[in-house]
C-alpha cells in the first residue's frame, strides 16, 4: 500500500539542534489522533541543505517546503495540508511561493544551480532504513562489482571517472586504489576519513548522517577493488548523530550480510568497523589518522612510506574521505563517461560546499566543478545579508586561502583554486563582507591551526605560534614595516619545513590575505587603523560635538567612567580609560558617537 | 649476500651508488657529508620531527627530512644550498625562542648538542623572541630530574622509554606550542612505573634530562672528618670514564680514576668487580642449589636494578625467579658496613659508602627496603654516575689524561677477570657458567670463553654441558627484549635454567649512568660493543679469570661469611622482593 | 542473510514509495479535492484507492496530489487527471469503485471514461 503523503524531516544535526526531532514527535502524535499513520509516512532525513531556514519539514507529493517549522506548527500543517490539501503558505520557504501555488524546490534559486550526485540521497530517505536506501539502487553497484568486474577493472573505471579526492589535496582516486591494489601485503586496510575539522565544514557529516549506506557500499567496492576484507571508518566523536546513523547502517548491512564473510554467497568477504576520533584537527591528516586508529596519540608520520604501501599496522591501506566514497556507487552505476562528464577539464565530477559566514543561505550545497564562485554566493547562496558588500570568500578552512572579491567569477575547480592561492579543501566555504578585516581573519584561522598543531616538528609547533605573535602584535597596534617581509619569510619556512600537511599549508590564510589585501595590513601597521573597524585595539570611540544633546545616557552606561560631560553639555570620551566595548555607541540616541 | 639493487644518485652533484632503501642521511655520510640532526635515533626513533637534517631534492615541493627520506635512482639532492641552510638556521632559532637558554649554568653546557647546532649554523638567538614555557622542574625521583624549559622535543627519550625499554611512561602530553614530554595525567615521574634506567638521560641533546646530582652528598662527607669515605667503582664505569675527557670511546682508564678518586678525598678506593666475584659465588651457588632441589627455574640475575624493579612492577608472578642475591654494588656496601667495619674497628656509622656507577637506577637501589645489612645505616650512603663523577674530577682541576695509574686498595682491590665482564651484557652468565660447570664437573674448566653469551645481541642464547646435565642459558639487554624473553617462558616457548637480564642495551657499558650519547654515537657507532672491547681484553689479560678462584672472595669466606649461602651470608648478601603497584593511588 | 535477487524485491516493492519524494514532474498527477467538504463526501477513500491501484500495478510517474475545495462542493469527491500535456480532465462523484475503472482505462490505456465526467450543464 502506497502511502498517500510523506511527511519528510530533516535530522540533520543543523535541524535537530533547532529541535527537529520535537517536530517530529508532535507529528507522530499529531497524526495518530487524526488516524492518518496508515496513510502518511513521517521520515526523519538528512540535511536537505538549506540549513539556514530550518528545522525544514518537506510534504510530498506536493513538495511543499516548510521552514523554520515550530513543533507548534505541525498541528496546523497537518489540519490543513494533510487533512484538507490546503497549503500552509506562512511557513513556505518564500522562494517556492508563487502566484498559483508553490514552484518545486528545484526550481528555486538555492537548488537550481546544484546538482546532487554525492548528496542524491540526502534528504530523500530515511537513513536509518537500509530498505529506503537499496530502493533508490543501493547495493546495486556492489552488485555489479562483485559480479560482473573483476578488481582491476573497478580501479580502471574510477581512474577513468578522473574523480579526485574530496578531502584536501584532491589526489586521483583511481590511482590511490591502483597504488594499494599493487602493494604486496598478507593484510589491507580499506580506511574513510570521517574525521572533518574545518571550522564550518560540514559536509561529511551530512553524508553520514543522510546517506550512511552509500559511504558503506563504496568501502565494500574498494576492499573487493584492493583487495582487503577490513575497513574502519574514523569519525569525530563530536558527530554523535553520524556515528549513530552509521552504526545503525552498519548492522543493517550485516544483518543482511552485505558486511561479513562471504557476502550474500560471493566469496568476497569485507567488515566495517568505526573508530572515534578524540577531537584532535590533524587526526583527519592520512597518517595521523592511522596512528589514532593503532589506538597512539594521534601525530602524523613521515611519507614515504605512503599509506598505500604501509598504511595501517604496517599494512598498505587505501584511505579515501567521506565524499570521496559517496561518489563511487554512482561512477559504478552510471560509468565513468557520466561522471568525467561533469566538471572541468582536470576536476570531474561535483564537489559539496558548506557555505556559512556572511551569506543569505547558509547550508550545504553540491555544485559541478567549474561553477563560478559568483554563481555560489549570489544565486545559491542569495548574495550577502543586509545589503553589504561581498569582500572576499575563504575555501579550504585553516589549509585555503582567501578569494578576494575581484576574483569573484572565478570557475571552481582545484588547479584554479591552488593557482590563486587557496585550496579545495574539504569544502568549506566562508564568505566575508566588508565588515571582516582581513588581518583580523588571517588571525583567527591561525590560532586555529596553532591550537590544533600535533606539536611534533618544530616549525609547525613554534613556527606558527611565532607568526600568530606577529599578527597579534599588528592587530594590536605595535606592528613595524619589518613584521611583512618577516612574516613572509616565516610562511615560507614553515610552508617548505613542516612534516606534514597541518603545518605546510597553515600559512595559506596569511600568505593569501597578504597577497589580496596587503593595504590592510599596512594600514594597521602604519597608520594604526583597522578600515573594517573590527580590531578592537585600534579604533578610537569620540563624540561628535555637532550631534551631542548632553543626554548623559552614554556618560551614565559607561563601565568605566571613561565619559565626561554635564547634562546639556557636549560629552567627551577619555581615550586612556575607554575599553572600546561600544555601549556608548549603542546607547546614543543622536548617532553622535563614532568610531574610526 | 642478496642480491641488493644498489641506487645511483647525486649528491651535490657528486655520483653516489648505495644500497636501496638507505637514507639520504647515510648516502651522504657514505661520502663525508655529516647532516645534523636532533631527533633522529637510528632504528629507534624515525620520526622526522625536529627538521634540522633537512636537505634540498630535486623535484620535491618542500625541503625533505635526510633522516627518513630514502634514495632514489637519478635523485639529485643538495645538502648545503642557501635555502637548506638557512631553513635549518630558522628550526634552530625558533627552538632557541622557546628554551631557557640559560647555556652558562647548564650541566650540558659544551657537551649539548642544541648548543653546538646553534653555533654551527651561526643562530641569532633572538630572531623569534616571543612567549616561552615555563615549565616545572620534576624532581620527584632521587635518579633524574626532567626540566622541559631545556627540552626541544626531540622525543629521543620517549622513543627509547618505549621502543628499547617497553616501559612506556614518558610521552607527549597537551599540544600545539604548549606540547611537552612527561608522563600519562602529568604526574611525577616517580609516581609512574619509571624503572630508574636513565636511558632517557643518556640520549638527551640538551639538558632537559640529568641524573639527579649527588655531589654535594658525596663532598660534604669527604670534607667530615668523622667519617671516613669508601669509594667502590662499578666495572663499565672505568671505560665510559674516558669519553668525559676527550679520550677515544672504549678506552680503560681504571689507573687514571683510581688516582682521581683519591685525589678527590676518598679515603679508599675499592673495586666493585671484586664484590661482582662475591655475587658470582652467592649467585652460582643459589642456582645450583634451586636446580637440586628443583626450586623455581629459571632464575634470573638481579645485578640490575631496574630490570628487579620491572619484574616487581610488571611481572610480579617472576619475583620467585629472581635471585635473592643482592647487587655487586650492595653486596659492596654490606660487605664494607659489615666485615669491613668490624675488620677495622670502625663504627659503621662513620663509614660512608660511595658507588661510582654507569648507573641511574644504583640511585633507587640505594633506597629501597632491605638494603642495609647491618639493620642500622644504609648499605650504600651515596651513588654517583659516570658523568657525575667526570664533572667532580673537572671541578677540581685534576689533570685526569696525565694522571699516573693508581692502584685499588685492600682488601676489596684484586678482581677476576669474570668480575669485570659484569659490565657487559652476557658477563655475568659467562662469569657464572666459569664457576658452575667446573662445581658441576668437578675439574678445572678447559675452556673459559662462553663466546655465544657474548656481543650485542639483545637476546643471547646457549646450552652448556656440565656434570651430565644440560643447563640452557639465556643473556637478554635492554628491557624490550627481556619482556620477550619473560613472554616466551610464559607461553612455554622457551625453557631456560638460568637467564641474564640487563636493563640497558648492551648491558652496564651502555648503562644510564654512561656518557651520553650525541648523534655521532647513537647513529654511526655501536658505542656498547666500543665500549665491551677493554673489558673482555681486559678479561683476557687477567690471571684469575674465575671468581672462585679471587684470593678477596677466598678470603671473605674464610674470615666471615663461612662458606656462599651460608646464613651469615643470607643475612648480608641477599634481599627480598615484592609486588610493586604501577601507580601509587591507583 | 538476503541474496541480490531480494534485494531487488526491496528495490521494486519500495521504488514507488521512496520515488514519491523526488521533485521531479511526475508524468501524470490526479489531484483530489480534500477540503472538508471533499473529505465529507468520502475523498479519503478514493484518494487511497489512487494509491492502492498506483501500488498494484506498479505505475511509475503517476502520483496523487491533494488539493483543496475547488467551489464545487456538490459534485465531490472531485478529481483532475493531468496528464504531461497539461490537459486536465476532472472527474466527479468518485468512489473507489470508479477509481479502478479511471485507473484502468485512463490511466492505463489512456481511454477518458466519459461517464464519470463532470455534467456540461454543471
Amino acid at each position: 500500500m502506497l502511502f498517500r503523503s510523506h511527511i519528510l524531516i530533516c535530522g540533520g544535526t543543523g535541524c535537530s539542534s533547532s529541535r527537529s526531532k520535537d517536530i517530529f514527535a508532535a507529528f507522530e502524535d499529531g497524526l495518530k489522533t487524526q488516524s492518518l499513520d496508515k496513510e502518511v509516512k513521517l521520515v526523519l532525513t538528512g540535511c536537505f541543505g538549506l540549513c539556514a531556514l530550518g528545522p525544514v519539514v518537506i510534504v510530498y507529493p506536493e513538495g511543499s517546503f516548510y521552514s523554520k517549522v515550530t513543533p507548534d506548527d505541525v498541528r496546523e500543517i497537518i489540519s490543513e495540508h494533510i487533512v484538507k490539501g490546503r497549503i500552509v503558505k506562512r511557513l513556505l520557504y518564500e522562494e517556492t511561493v508563487k502566484q498559483d501555488g508553490i514552484q518545486s524546490l528545484n526550481e528555486t534559486n538555492f537548488y537550481k544551480k546544484q546538482l546532487r550526485v554525492a548528496l542524491k540521497n540526502c534528504g530523500v530517505i530515511n537513513p536509518e532504513n537500509i530498505d529506503e536506501y537499496i530502493a533508490r539502487d543501493g547495493y546495486k553497484a556492489y552488485e555489479k562489482v562483485v559480479t560482473a568486474m573483476t578488481p582491476q577493472q573497478v580501479v580502471d573505471e574510477i581512474k577513468a571517472s578522473g574523480l579526485r579526492g574530496r578531502g584536501g589535496g584532491g589526489f586521483s582516486t583511481g590511482l590511490k586504489w591502483q597504488f594499494t591494489k599493487d602493494a604486496q601485503g598478507d593484510k589491507k586496510f580499506v580506511c574513510c576519513n570521517a574525521d572533518e575539522g574545518d571550522p564550518g565544514a560540514f559536509m561529511d557529516r551530512s553524508v553520514l548522517e543522510g546517506d550512511p549506506h552509500c559511504v558503506i557500499e563504496a568501502m565494500m567496492i574498494a576492499g573487493y577493488a584492493v583487495g582487503s576484507d577490513q575497513g574502519y571508518v574514523y569519525v569525530r566523536a563530536e558527530y554523535p548523530i553520524a556515528v549513530q546513523r552509521l552504526q545503525v547502517a552498519i548492522d543493517q548491512a550485516r544483518e543482511y550480510g552485505l558486511l561479513g564473510k562471504n557476502i550474500l554467497g560471493t566469496g568476497h568477504s569485507f567488515d566495517l568497523e568505526i573508530r572515534l576520533g578524540s577531537g584532535a584537527f590533524v587526526c583527519g591528516e592520512e597518517t595521523a589518522l592511522m596512528t589514532s586508529i593503532e589506538g597512539h596519540r594521534g601525530e602524523p608520520r613521515p611519507r614515504p612510506p605512503f599509506p598505500a604501501i604501509k598504511g595501517l599496522f604496517g599494512k598498505p591501506t587505501l584511505l579515501n574521505n567521506v565524499e570521496t566514497y559517496a561518489n563511487i556507487t554512482q561512477i559504478i552505476l552510471n560509468g565513468s563517461k557520466w561522471f568525467a562528464a561533469m566538471g572541468t577539464e582536470k576536476s570531474k565530477g561535483t564537489k559539496v560546499f558548506a557555505l556559512g559566514g556572511k551569506i543569505a543561505n547558509t547550508g550545504l550545497v553540491e555544485i559541478p566543478m567549474g561553477t563560478t564562485l559568483r554563481e555560489i554566493i549570489e544565486d545559491i547562496g542569495g548574495g550577502i545579508p543586509n545589503g553589504k558588500k561581498f569582500k572576499a570568500a575563504q575555501t579550504g578552512g585553516p589549509s585555503g586561502g582567501c578569494i578576494p572579491a575581484e576574483l569573484i567569477d572565478i570557475k571552481i575547480d582545484y588547479d584554479n583554486l591552488i593557482s590563486i592561492g587557496s585550496m579545495m579543501g574539504s569544502g568549506g566555504l566562508i564568505v566575508m563582507d566588508e565588515d571582516n578585516c582581513m588581518v583580523d581573519i588571517a588571525k583567527f584561522f591561525l590560532e586555529f591551526t596553532v591550537d590544533e598543531s600535533c606539536g611534533k616538528c618544530t616549525p609547525c609547533r613554534i613556527g606558527n605560534k611565532r607568526l600568530l605573535e606577529l599578527l597579534d602584535k599588528i592587530t594590536s597596534g605595535k606592528g613595524e614595516p619589518s613584521d611583512i617581509p618577516k612574516m613572509e619569510e616565516l610562511c615560507q619556512y614553515i610552508k617548505d619545513n613542516s612534516l606534514c600537511g597541518l603545518g605546510q599549508t597553515a600559512p595559506n590564510p596569511v600568505l593569501s590575505t597578504l597577497r589580496y589585501f596587503k593595504d590592510e595590513y599596512i594600514a594597521h601597521i602604519e597608520k594604526k587603523t583597522c578600515p573594517a573597524g573590527v580590531c578592537k585595539a585600534l579604533l578610537n570611540y569620540s563624540v561628535q560635538a555637532d550631534k551631542c544633546i548632553g543626554c548623559t545616557l552614554c556618560k551614565r552606561n559607561c563601565p568605566v567612567a571613561a565619559i565626561s560631560g554635564e547634562v546639556k553639555a557636549v560629552h567627551t570620551i577619555d581615550p586612556a580609560k575607554c575599553i572600546k566595548c561600544g555601549v556608548c555607541m549603542e546607547k546614543c540616541p543622536k548617532k553622535a558617537i563614532v568610531r574610526r | 649476500m642478496e642480491n641488493v639493487k644498489m641506487i645511483n644518485l647525486k649528491i651535490n652533484s657528486l655520483p653516489v651508488s648505495v644500497p636501496e632503501g638507505t637514507t639520504v642521511l647515510d648516502a651522504a655520510k657514505s661520502i663525508g657529508i655529516t647532516i645534523p640532526t636532533l631527533c633522529y635515533m637510528r632504528k629507534v626513533n624515525e620520526i622526522g620531527a625536529c627538521r634540522v637534517c633537512v636537505v634540498e631534492v630535486k623535484g620535491a615541493r618542500n625541503l625533505v627530512a635526510s633522516c627518513v627520506f630514502p634514495v632514489a635512482e637519478n635523485m639529485e639532492v643538495s645538502t648545503a644550498t642557501e635555502r637548506v641552510l638557512k631553513a635549518r638556521r630558522t628550526t634552530v632559532e625558533l627552538m632557541l625562542s622557546d628554551h631557557d637558554n640559560q647555556c652558562l649554568s647548564c650541566m650540558r653546557s659544551t657537551n649539548c648538542e642544541l648548543q653546538k647546532l646553534a653555533h654551527d649554523l651561526n643562530c641569532d638567538q633572538h630572531k623569534y623572541d616571543g612567549a616561552v614555557n615555563d615549565y616545572k622542574k620534576d624532581t620527584s625521583s632521587p635518579y633524574l630530574v626532567r626540566d622541559n624549559n631545556k627540552c626541544i622535543l626531540c622525543r629521543r627519550c620517549v622513543a627509547v622509554c618505549s621502543k628499547v625499554q617497553d616501559v612506556a611512561v614518558i610521552g607527549a602530553n597537551a599540544r600545539g606550542f604548549k606540547t611537552h614530554i612527561g608522563c600519562a595525567f602529568g604526574r611525577d615521574i616517580f609516581d609512574v612505573p619509571c624503572i630508574a634506567c636513565g636511558q632517557c638521560i643518556t640520549v638527551c641533546p640538551t639538558g632537559a634530562l640529568t641524573e639527579k646530582d649527588d655531589i654535594d652528598i658525596v663532598r660534604a662527607a669527604i670534607g667530615d672528618p668523622q667519617k671516613t669515605v669508601i669509594a667502590g667503582t662499578a666495572p663499565a664505569t672505568r671505560i665510559g670514564l674516558s669519553e668525559e675527557f676527550g679520550l677515544p670511546a672504549g678506552t680503560n682508564v681504571e689507573g687514571k680514576l683510581v688516582s682521581a678518586l683519591r685525589l678527590l678525598g676518598f679515603d679508599k678506593v675499592f673495586d666493585i668487580n671484586a664484590t661482582a666475584d662475591l655475587t658470582i659465588m652467592e649467585e652460582g651457588t643459589e642456582l645450583l642449589h634451586r636446580i637440586k632441589t628443583n626450586g623455581a627455574l629459571p632464575m634470573f640475575t638481579s645485578c640490575s636494578p631496574g630490570w628487579v624493579k620491572y619484574v616487581e612492577t610488571f611481572y610480579p608472578e617472576f619475583i620467585k625467579n629472581i635471585s635473592t642475591c643482592k647487587s655487586p654494588q650492595a653486596m659492596f656496601g654490606a660487605t664494607i658496613k659489615t666485615y669491613y667495619a668490624e675488620k677495622c674497628g670502625l663504627d659503621p656509622a662513620n663509614l660512608f659508602t660511595v658507588g661510582v656507577m654507569p648507573c641511574t637506577s644504583k640511585k633507587f637501589e640505594r633506597l629501597r627496603d632491605d638494603m642495609s645489612a647491618n639493620g642500622k645505616q644504609p648499605d650504600m650512603d651515596a651513588v654517583l654516575s659516570v658523568r657525575e663523577i667526570a664533572r667532580m674530577i673537572k671541578r677540581a682541576g685534576i689533570d685526569f689524561v696525565n694522571l699516573p695509574d693508581g692502584k685499588y686498595d685492600a682488601p676489596l682491590g684484586v678482581a677476576s677477570g669474570a668480575g669485570f665482564i659484569f659490565g657487559a651484557t652476557g658477563g655475568v652468565m659467562e662469569a657464572a657458567l666459569r664457576t658452575v660447570v667446573e662445581t658441576l664437573e668437578g675439574k678445572p674448566l678447559e675452556k673459559l670463553d662462553f663466546k655465544a653469551v657474548r656481543g650485542m645481541k639483545g637476546i643471547k642464547e646457549a646450552t652448556v654441558t656440565a656434570g651430565g646435565r644440560k643447563i640452557s642459558v639465556c643473556a637478554a639487554s635492554g628491557i624490550a627484549n627481556a619482556k620477550a624473553v619473560l613472554e616466551d617462558i610464559k607461553s612455554g616457548k622457551a625453557h631456560y635454567d638460568f637467564v641474564e637480564v640487563m636493563t640497558c642495551p648492551g648491558g652496564c657499558v651502555n648503562g644510564g649512568g654512561q656518557p651520553v650519547r650525541n648523534a655521532e654515537k647513537l647513529n654511526f657507532m655501536d658505542i656498547a660493543e666500543t665500549r665491551a672491547k677493554p673489558i673482555y681484553a681486559g678479561d683476557a689479560k687477567n690471571k684469575i679469570r674465575k671468581s672462585h678462584e679471587n684470593p678477596v672472595v677466598k678470603a671473605l669466606y674464610e674470615e666471615y661469611f663461612q662458606y656462599p649461602n651460608s646464613h651469615r651470608a643470607h643475612e648480608v648478601l641477599h634481599t627480598t622482593y615484592a609486588a610493586r603497584k604501577k601507580y601509587k593511588d591507583i | 542473510m538476503k541474496s541480490f535477487a531480494e534485494l531487488q524485491q526491496i528495490r521494486e516493492r519500495l521504488k514507488n514509495e521512496v520515488n514519491q519524494r523526488e521533485n521531479g514532474e511526475a508524468d501524470i498527477r490526479i489531484v483530489v479535492g480534500m477540503a472538508t467538504c471533499g473529505i465529507a463526501a468520502g475523498a479519503r477513500p478514493v484518494l487511497t484507492a489512487f494509491n492502492h491501484e498506483i501500488d498494484v500495478r506498479k505505475l511509475s510517474n503517476v502520483k496523487t496530489v491533494q488539493t483543496g475545495c475547488i467551489g464545487m462542493c456538490r459534485l465531490e469527491p472531485i478529481v483532475d487527471v493531468i496528464t504531461p500535456d497539461g490537459k486536465k480532465v476532472t472527474y466527479v462523484k468518485v468512489t473507489p469503485e470508479k477509481v479502478v475503472r479511471i485507473v484502468a482505462e485512463h490511466i492505463v490505456n489512456g481511454k477518458i471514461v466519459d461517464e464519470f465526467l463532470m455534467p456540461a450543464n454543471s
